[in-house]
């Protein structure tokens, strides 16, 4: 077990490991993705309520649901940094913040693009949005703590204890966002058509979920190889292994 | 020789350590900054003016008319008495951190979380509890319903302790950048969403005559989370910005 986490401590055993992995995700991110998209704009059936406009869920499901896993993968990362010291995870961290900020952004402009044919308008105190909203505020704090500090280690560490400070709150936010818009609903209009979506519809949207996932763990997995490459230049490896190169 | 040299000036400094214990500790903190506060009436105050003059701004940007005004009175009360607290979080912990008393609260032997606990709750007595009192002034200004303003001072007493403990993380994270007061607020607003939501939500139950007792519920709920968990964030983001 120790010796494992002490693997895991290295840098080094980190990058030789990721430089195995990252192709099988990359490959797949691409097949699914590919796949599901074609599948879900082109051939799954139109919705009979909203027509070629649910198609929108192909993009927007996936990347809801990719904004809060990352946040709390973040977070994690956060806790396995502060309490173990594990450099790599907080390398990993701090390429995840800027991949969930802009999920989160994905994830609110379809839902807003969406809004007009569903709606006939582009944006609704809607329960949903406004917990994504307060979502990607959340990101942009620990995004902004990071970089304000001049010491790379006291930014790291700050940003760990908001993500999981953040990560608490979520839950919270999201329950008392749906109770106030319960009291408040303004009462013309629910989204229709969601219970009813047959298998045609469903496998290609499964595939996104799966592909962006993939994609979310192909693309950490090369960014964090370079941030280990950035932070470690000093390194007699990295000098090795840039010497190799040449 | 030296060996009980060495052992003579251990004991010596055991017998000149401060005597006591956690609660004398605690009730020192609380103490001093009882009277830092107090010197400097100024801090006390300006929250209190930015209040009044935040709830000036609204009916002369939107309209003066009583009916208009009363509707949205109590968000408008929230979110102004939300802003005055959030504005007087900078200064929390940062003349102890000018001066180097900081340090020496985390070199005490008493947990950092206690000592931490003990100066948001000054920030909330003389911050927090000051707003809650004045806000039903400043509704009679916007034409509250009568029936709702005990309810607005209760909801702001409640919801502005919670408001002081998740905003001392914030205040504690940012008190080592020189320039932390917008990202100040940008930590901590997103997390005082849960008790606007309620506090406001009391207020306007309060109005239409419905039942006040779940929202005051949820917000002391939201108060016992925030006392459980809160102190520990504070004092290891107090330990980051130490140390970074």
């Amino acid at each position: 077990m120790w010796a494992f986490i002490n693997k895991l401590r290295s840098p080094k055993w980190f990058y030789a490991i990721s430089a195995k992995l990252q192709p099988l995700f990359w490959v797949a991110a691409t097949l699914l993705l590919g796949v599901g998209t074609v599948w879900g704009l082109a051939f799954a059936p139109e919705d009979y309520q909203q027509g070629n406009s649910f198609r929108i869920i192909y993009v927007h499901v996936p990347a809801a649901f990719l904004a809060q896993s990352i946040f709390v993968s973040m977070a994690v990362s956060g806790l396995v940094f502060m309490v173990w010291k594990i450099k790599v995870a907080d390398m990993a961290a701090t390429v995840m913040a800027p991949l969930g900020a802009a999920m989160t952004f994905v994830a609110l402009f379809s839902g807003a693009v969406w809004g007009v044919p569903t709606w006939g308008t582009w944006w609704m105190w809607d329960a949903r949005l406004t917990s994504m909203l307060i979502l990607l505020f959340l990101y942009l704090g620990v995004i902004a703590l990071r970089g304000a500090f001049s010491s790379r280690d006291s930014g790291s560490r700050a940003a760990s204890v908001l993500a999981m400070v953040g990560v608490i709150n979520i839950p919270i936010i999201k329950y008392s966002v749906d109770w106030w818009y319960t009291l408040h609903q303004p009462a013309t209009f629910t989204i229709t058509g969601r219970a009813a979506m047959t298998m045609d519809m469903w496998a290609p949207l499964l595939m996104m979920v799966v592909g962006f996932y993939c994609f979310f763990i192909a693309l950490t997995l090369t960014r964090t190889r370079s941030e280990i490459l950035r932070r470690e230049a000093n390194k007699r490896w990295v000098r090795e292994l840039a010497e190799e190169a040449n | 020789m030296q060996r009980s040299h060495a052992q003579l000036s251990t004991s010596a400094v055991a017998m000149h350590a401060p005597q006591g214990g956690l609660l004398v500790a605690i009730k020192a903190t609380l103490k001093r900054d009882l009277t830092l506060m107090l010197r400097r009436r100024g801090e006390v105050l300006n929250p209190l003016v930015f209040f009044a003059l935040v709830i000036t701004l609204f009916p002369i940007g939107i309209s003066p008319d009583p009916e208009l005004l009363s509707a949205i009175a109590p968000g408008l009360l929230w979110v102004a008495a939300l802003l005055a607290a959030l504005l007087s979080l900078d200064s929390l912990f940062r003349s102890d951190y000018d001066d180097g008393s900081l340090e020496q609260l985390l070199l005490a032997p008493q947990p950092l979380a206690a000592l931490g606990l003990a100066k948001v709750s000054v920030h909330w007595l003389l911050t927090g509890l000051p707003l809650a009192l004045m806000a039903p002034l400043l509704g009679i200004m916007l034409s509250l319903p009568a029936g709702s303003y005990a309810v607005l001072a209760i909801s702001l007493a409640l919801g502005t302790a919670s408001l002081s403990l998740i905003g001392a993380i914030g205040a504690a994270l940012t008190v080592g950048l020189a320039r932390g007061g917008v990202l100040l607020s940008l930590l901590v607003l997103p997390l005082y969403i849960p008790v606007l939501i309620f506090g406001a939500g009391a207020v306007q139950a309060a109005i239409f005559g419905e039942g006040i007792a779940a929202h005051l519920a949820i917000l002391g709920a939201l108060l016992a989370l925030a006392l459980m968990l809160a102190p520990w964030a504070i004092a290891a983001s107090l330990r980051i910005s130490i140390n970074g």
